[in-house]
């Protein structure tokens, strides 16, 4: 059947759920040449709302989702691949006897779409046997048919291959002409091209960019070797990410350089080659009490993994118990109004809405207009992050828009929002005024192994470099750190903020959680920041 | 839909050639149709269903090559598909280590489809789940779980000829179960291919007995303590090293595994090949008509998969690699089973519990959790215990004790074997119980 001839039944006026089709519907040609005509997806969403509404269901939601990815990867001289990926399906989750139901399915035909609308209905109504606790949904009212776009400058899919492979095979010579032995470069791409539609009357069309161009370059020298990952930013941004401009650039004084908005590679990767040189003579770390300067795109992970899973609600109530674990930032502290979780000057915001973010997004995933809001304001604990069925357990009835799947073919359920550390309001500091005022430190850059125990409590992490800081200067590159702490304790030490202008996003591409397993990619802004007297260890060992 | 037989995938797939115009064009074909059930707080939180077909086509032109996949199966989605991995390989440069496909190949059989396990309903997963949730409410417990059920269809095709399928099913589940108060937890995981091997209230005991006896743990003071790993506590970590077993990273000098020559060595190899790495009772193998762990006997190229060992007797017997690298370097290609990192460490016959019962002082281990490496040439881990932590004493377990975290080498753990106790398998790897001494503990966690 071609596009026209289903347009023409379904516009017909007969019910979605009786349509004589058979066959996939919607040709690949239309989907591969440009995103799916939304009249065409709010003709079969409303087939899956229409059959899980006659099965029993109280509410329903259907994702029509076509996802686009491609990946370069290029080793040293060579391109070893270049892959496209596309899938495309459809998400639906019923309610029905107070519990939730979902499947999904890749054959988008009216009767394989009614008859998985169906089949959630028949889970939700199997488990509804043995539920004890009905969901409950904070209302959200419809909001028609509504689109969102991430605010590209140049799409990345349209960009010539020849221009990627180019540039990532120059970065490879950039590194291995200033010092690296190896290297391997990748650019992601991901384009989500995504259709909501739910019983609440809302149809929302979402066209949702990222980007991530790692490297990974080591060097061999005659006591080992030594690894030096990109200091660039998975994004939301196009191609214009890798224009490297100039005012995006933050230069530390004999330490690294910092990228904004922009991502200079070639210069990282140069970089990389020549601190990967130093790494094989630098000296091993004397463990001890330092006070630390960290960089935005090493904090940033610090946030991720000691603020943004603790303030996930589910983990809170217990539902990722079995998985990523639980909290120790219980419902009991935030109620008390008085929970330090750092000092006075630590200021945390949730958002889906900052621009260039890897969050950013119109709507959430179960239809909730996204927006911003604190969860730690003026060093306590004010608030969690949730979404439609879980915010009348915090006393509240608005959903704070972070629910996201994964692709049409995963449930939606409770993911991090971006989670940033708001910079000094007071005094635009820079990373260099904050070195200068220690005496005994380490200024960390870059992201290195990161591990937290299932609370949030102890955490250990590394970094990508190291540099001693003595007296207000950087004297030397050092190696084999890594710093231990307690959540709490670490940001009660936080002890200085770096000011707007320094002010960095950066982000996670693939964070995991749930069961089965999702990734999710999100993004933390913050400032170089001072933390005081924190234990760090040698991780040098022989074996 | 998704789950194709045989014949309906090779049909599909000589489909799929026929619009090739490469040089040489290679197809994967996986189906999926799973299904879910999650758990907490006592009761169903999210479960549900997934089917899907996904098609890979790789197109090559003399060394270009390039790849793109769909899962759409009409004639103008096919030919699409196939046009543009030739189009992605057309504007690819040259590949110098691309390696020519493969021809016809010979494989095993494969025993690794059950028809309970493709079988599974709504309501079997609803009642597993129930006899996790109904024994942890009776003893004032809250129960968390997840249960995944899966059926899956894998075939390669090639224009040389090649052809393989197989068809296999899996089920996995685990539970965490927590005092109400949250001072105690315990955990259990259980993985089999036949689902009727899988018992939800039987594994759940388990979990909750840990739950109640790891109330009111100790703090022991952080250093090197002989510790009892459980299967669960060890696979990860030795998961890990054997992603690490590579040759070219190996020869590159980039690896534990990268020989260092002594000054003026002459003609010093470029890997520990051969070479003793662990305690003499290390033997891990790859295997895949193993009974308890099978697997595909194709690699994702087409090449067919035998035992292969690893670890023999402490030594290095052979290194994971790819058909480009053995080739360069002169050794035997090593292909591992399509999307599985299966292997097996063999044992002794002792089990956990006779195990406990002939350590007279030391740390048993239920599980390690947010493992992550802080040095790749010493493969030194990071991570945490958690979930029912106990301290032995006299062949007994004395008393709960607080979570640590660890810094330590599969390396050194693996030299420091005091004994190996029965396999059983875990994430589909056969795991031996491990009593290892020295095992270095860092910190404490308060988490539990």
């Amino acid at each position: 059947m071609q596009r026209r001839d289903f347009v023409k039944v379904t516009g017909a006026g007969m019910g979605a759920l009786f349509l004589p089709v058979t066959g996939n519907i919607v040709t690949a040609a239309e989907l591969l040449d440009k995103p799916m005509d939304v009249a065409i997806k709010k003709q079969l969403a409303d087939v899956a709302l229409n059959a899980a509404r006659a099965a029993g269901a109280s509410y329903a939601d259907a994702r029509i989702g076509r996802y686009l990815n491609q990946f370069v990867t290029t080793r040293e001289k060579v391109v070893n691949n270049i892959v496209n990926t596309e899938s495309s399906g459809i998400g639906i989750r019923v309610i029905a006897n107070g519990t939730w139901g979902f499947a999904s399915t890749s054959n988008m035909t009216p009767d394989s779409i009614a008859k998985t609308a169906r089949q959630a209905v028949a889970i939700a109504k199997a488990n509804s046997k043995f539920q004890t606790e009905p969901v409950r949904l904070a209302p959200v009212k419809g909001v028609g048919e509504v689109s969102w776009q991430t605010p590209i400058v140049k799409n990345a899919f349209e960009i010539p291959i020849k221009e990627k492979t180019d540039k990532l095979l120059e970065v490879n010579n950039a590194a291995l002409s200033n010092g690296a032995s190896y290297i391997t470069s990748v650019l992601f791409l991901v384009n989500e091209q995504k259709y909501f539609a739910s019983t609440d009357g809302s149809y929302i069309d979402q066209d949702v960019h990222r980007l991530w161009a790692p490297f990974f370059a080591s060097a061999v020298g005659k006591s080992g070797f030594k690894q030096r990952t990109g200091l660039g930013n998975p994004v939301g941004m196009g191609f214009e990410y890798l224009d490297g401009k100039a005012e995006d650039k933050v230069y530390v004084e004999g330490a690294n350089v910092g990228y904004n908005n922009s991502y200079d590679m070639l210069e990282d990767a140069a970089n990389a080659g020549k601190e990967l040189q130093k790494k094989l003579t630098a000296k091993s770390v004397k463990p001890g009490k330092y006070d630390l300067v960290l960089d935005p795109a090493h904090l940033m992970l610090t946030i991720h993994e000691s603020v943004g899973h603790p303030l996930e609600l589910d983990r809170v109530l217990g539902y990722e118990a079995n998985f990523a674990g639980t909290s120790f930032a219980t419902l009991d502290k935030w109620r008390s109004k008085k929970f330090n979780y750092g000092s006075p000057i630590v200021n945390l915001f949730a958002d889906k809405t900052q621009p260039y973010s890897l969050g950013n997004v119109g709507y959430d995933d179960e239809g909730v207009k996204t927006k911003e809001w604190d969860l730690v304001k003026d060093g306590t604990l004010v608030n969690y992050q949730a979404i439609r069925d879980q915010v009348h357990m915090i006393d509240q009835d608005e959903s704070h828009g972070c629910a996201y799947s994964q692709s049409w073919r995963d449930v939606q359920f409770q993911r991090m929002p971006n989670v940033s550390l708001r910079p000094n309001a007071e005094k635009d500091l820079s990373a260099n005024d904050l070195i200068k005022d220690v005496e005994k430190g380490i200024y960390i850059a870059g992201r290195g192994s990161f591990s937290i125990d299932q609370q949030r409590y102890n955490f250990q992490f590394g970094g990508q470099l190291f540099f001693e800081i003595k007296d207000g200067k950087i004297v030397d590159q050092i190696e084999d750190v890594a710093y231990q702490s307690n959540t709490q304790d670490f940001w009660n030490s936080c002890a200085q903020l770096a000011g707007k202008s320094d002010y960095r996003v950066g982000g996670s591409f693939f964070d995991g959680k749930g069961q089965p397993p999702q990734v999710s990619a999100v993004s933390h802004g913050c400032p170089t920041t001072r933390f005081n007297n924190i234990n760090v260890l040698n991780t040098k060992r022989k074996v | 839909m998704s789950i194709l037989n045989e014949q309906e995938s090779k049909k599909l797939l000589k489909r799929v050639l026929a619009f090739s115009k490469a040089d040489e064009c290679e197809c994967n074909l996986d189906g999926q149709l799973s299904g879910n059930i999650r758990y907490a707080r006592n009761t169903v939180s999210t479960s549900g269903e997934v089917s899907d077909l996904t098609l890979a086509v790789q197109s090559s032109f003399g060394k270009k090559t390039g790849v793109a996949t769909t899962n759409e199966f009409d004639d103008a989605a096919i030919e699409r598909v196939v046009r543009r991995s030739e189009e992605l390989a057309r504007l690819a440069p040259d590949n110098p280590e691309y390696m020519p496909l493969l021809g016809p190949q010979k494989y095993g059989k494969m025993n690794t489809y059950f028809d309970s396990t493709a079988k599974v309903t709504p309501e079997y997963r609803a009642q597993a789940a129930d006899d996790s949730i109904a024994p942890s409410k009776k003893n004032k417990l809250i129960a968390s779980g997840f249960l995944n059920d899966s059926h899956q269809m894998s075939a390669v095709m090639n224009s040389r000829g090649l052809f393989a399928y197989n068809v296999s099913t899996d089920v996995n589940f685990s539970a965490t179960i927590r005092t109400e108060d949250g001072r105690g937890s315990g955990w259990v995981t259980r993985d089999y291919a036949d689902v009727s091997k899988l018992d939800t209230a039987s594994a759940s005991a388990i979990a909750i007995k840990k739950s109640l006896g790891s109330v009111d743990a100790k703090e022991m003071e952080p250093g090197k303590y002989t510790v009892i790993l459980e299967p669960a506590a060890s696979v990860q970590l030795l998961s890990n090293m054997f992603f690490s077993m590579g040759q070219r990273a190996a020869d590159e000098g980039r690896s534990f595994l990268s020989y260092k020559p002594e000054e003026d060595e002459k003609k010093p190899p470029k890997n520990k090949l051969g070479m003793k790495m662990f305690d003499q009772r290390v033997n891990i193998y790859s295997d895949p008509h193993h009974p308890e762990v099978p697997t595909a006997t194709f690699a994702g190229d087409g090449h067919a998969v035998e035992k292969t060992w690893w670890v023999k007797d402490g030594k290095i017997e052979n290194f994971r690699n790819s058909r480009y690298w053995a080739n360069k370097s002169g050794t035997r290609y090593n292909p591992t089973a399509a999307g599985s990192g299966q292997f097996i460490m063999a044992g002794g016959d002792q089990s956990l519990d006779d195990m406990i019962k002939h350590t007279r002082r030391g740390i048993l281990v239920t599980r390690l959790w947010y493992i992550r490496q802080l040095d790749p040439q010493t493969l030194l881990y990071t991570g945490l215990t958690r979930d029912g932590t106990f301290y032995i004493e006299n062949g007994k377990i004395k008393y709960p004790i607080k979570n640590f975290r660890f810094n330590e080498s599969p390396i050194v753990m693996l030299n420091n074997i005091e004994a190996l106790g029965k396999p059983v398998r875990i994430n589909g790897r056969m795991i031996p119980p491990m009593k290892i001494r020295d095992f270095t503990f860092s910190s404490l966690s308060d988490a539990v």
